[in-house]
């Protein structure tokens, strides 16, 4: 957005640096923007990170490859599924490990439910940031709890939950695990037509949100911007359509995308893909198959992953996590322990525009829009 | 979509590199990595429009950049690309000037892993603190606990 310092020839007036962060509840852990206010009006911003950083590509280099599994959970701490996903998939390129039908069906369930708990979630921190203080969390986590209680029943764990492992998952599910997840998918249309209800067309809200922080089309392609950041700016890229990966091809789901790129429209994709999510879910509890739960390689590997060495090489494995892509790059020098270890984390890389979108707005403005990209600190600083 | 035998015969007729196929990666001299990259973005074979990943990496004889080019136009790639540097003062150029994504990326890859990219608007340390010393990446870190046996884990 244009903008010039207003100039009165009577009176000086002079630009005010303002420090947002690091403990500010609305910036969603430890993140700091140093922001220059001309009025209130924001004219520069740079965002400073790394309060999180404990070097988890260092850490992951120097244990056995699943040893790293438990901590991608710590990453997005929100989305621990979707993260041992990715990972998962980089390792099972690099050595060329096969999964079971089945586990195949049982990660596409956890991720679309991961999706849901981070959408949902999402949507009751922005609310948040709005100033709705707390009332549209608690609506949100009272949903979420429920979703948890499943991850629990299966991985042992509500948030870490390190499940998966190279060519299958942990365990098999539980019997009462499929009829809970079709109660959860019957239930959840009607709390997200409650949670519409109230906010969709909720005249504060379209009047916060809407134009503010527009995302351009071409810039957001350029920026490297992915997941429900990108298609709100009017861009069909989902690396659930485009990769292939895992068995997503078998289901019908569409790809919502936004007209302005605003903050609006990153909210209301948000409840769009969740719609879409819960197709996919349907789709998946109907059809899963019986059978093993992960190939005997990777059940060899998961009871002795020191003797796990694949041949040397490389491999780039990345997923359409809720947050964006997530890619894992791994490097292979034939030992036991991964010789380069990279997280492409789209928390981290969806900030480089938020300077971008922050000129020109005030800094409640800001706090918004941080709201609507949405980072967890634990993946931008890794 | 190209194999990457294919692209190599490509881009070393159109822009006049020496290339060597490493894997599925493409090997390309650092003077001439930003070339070849306009190249790739600007062709309407490729339409590589979105860089997905910027990787540093340090290998004992040097320091290795990877990226990973996708083209959300066309809904292909990847084509990987690598450059290498000297260790001591490792200099590529940067390709923000193409592609904004490589901004955060690309300070990330100067933090830890110490590789200067040349053209970058703003290479400061992104992780890291100003006035730290060392690249902890690099493969002769020591970190402060380094007594402890990692086999343990």
């Amino acid at each position: 957005m244009e903008h010039t310092l207003i100039s009165k020839p009577d009176f000086d007036t002079q630009t005010l640096e303002v420090s947002l962060g690091p403990q500010h509840p609305s910036t969603h852990g430890v993140f700091r923007m140093n922001v220059v206010l001309d009025g209130e009006t924001i004219v520069k911003l740079k965002p400073v990170m790394g309060y999180l950083h404990r070097n988890h590509e260092k850490l992951a280099e120097n244990m056995s490859y699943l040893g790293s599994m438990p901590y991608t959970d710590r990453l997005d701490y929100i989305c621990s599924m979707t993260n041992n996903f990715a990972y998962a998939l980089a390792v099972e390129k690099l050595a060329g490990i096969e999964v079971p039908e089945r586990a195949q069906y049982i990660r596409i369930i956890m991720a679309e439910l991961t999706r849901l708990v981070n959408h949902t979630l999402l949507i009751g921190f922005l609310l948040n940031d709005l100033g709705a203080f707390f009332t549209p969390v608690l609506y949100a986590f009272r949903e979420r709890e429920k979703i948890l209680d499943l991850f629990e029943e299966v991985a042992g764990s509500r948030m870490m939950c390190n499940y998966f492992r190279f060519g299958g998952v942990k365990a098999d599910l539980t019997p009462d695990f499929l009829p809970r997840v079709k109660e959860l998918i019957q239930n959840y249309p009607r709390f997200l037509d409650e949670f519409e209800a109230l906010l969709s067309e909720n005249e504060i809200l379209m009047a916060r949100t809407q134009k503010v922080g527009v995302l351009p089309k071409e810039l957001a392609v350029s920026a490297s911007i992915t997941g429900p950041m990108l298609r709100a700016s009017g861009v069909p890229y989902d690396i659930r359509k485009v990769d292939h990966y895992s068995l997503y091809d078998r289901f019908k789901f569409r790809v919502p995308i936004g007209e302005h790129g605003d903050v609006y429209d990153r909210y209301y994709i948000r409840v769009l893909e969740m719609r879409e999510s819960i197709k996919i879910l349907d789709q998946a509890v109907k059809e899963i198959p019986s059978g093993d739960v992960i190939s005997k390689v990777g059940a060899g590997f998961a009871k002795a992953p020191r003797n796990f060495k694949p041949k040397a090489g490389e491999a780039y494995g990345r997923i359409e996590a809720p947050k964006g892509e997530l890619g894992f790059f791994v490097v292979s020098d034939g030992t036991n322990k991964p010789y380069r270890y990279h997280v492409r984390a789209p928390s981290f890389i969806n900030l480089t525009i938020l300077e971008d979108m922050c000129l020109g707005h005030k800094v409640p403005d800001a706090i918004i829009i941080l709201g609507s990209i949405d980072i967890v600190l634990g993946e931008v600083d890794r | 979509m190209k194999t990457t035998e294919e692209i190599k015969t490509d881009l070393e007729s159109k822009t006049g590199t020496s290339i060597t196929v490493q894997g599925e990666a493409l090997m390309v001299p650092k003077e001439k990595l930003f070339d070849v990259a306009k190249y790739l973005k600007d062709t309407p074979d490729y339409q590589m429009d979105y860089l997905s990943s910027v990787t540093g990496t340090d290998y004992k004889d040097g320091l290795e950049v990877t990226y990973h080019l996708y083209s959300i136009a066309k809904k292909e790639g990847p084509v990987v690309l690598k450059t290498k540097t000297d260790r001591e003062k490792g200099v590529v150029p940067s390709l923000t000037p193409l592609w904004r994504g490589a901004e955060f990326q690309e300070r990330e890859a100067y933090d830890l892993v110490g590789i200067h990219f040349e053209g970058h608007p703003d290479l400061r340390r992104i992780l890291m603190w100003d006035g730290f010393e060392h690249y902890p990446l690099r493969k002769d870190y020591t970190q402060e606990d380094q007594d402890r046996n990692p086999e343990q884990f």
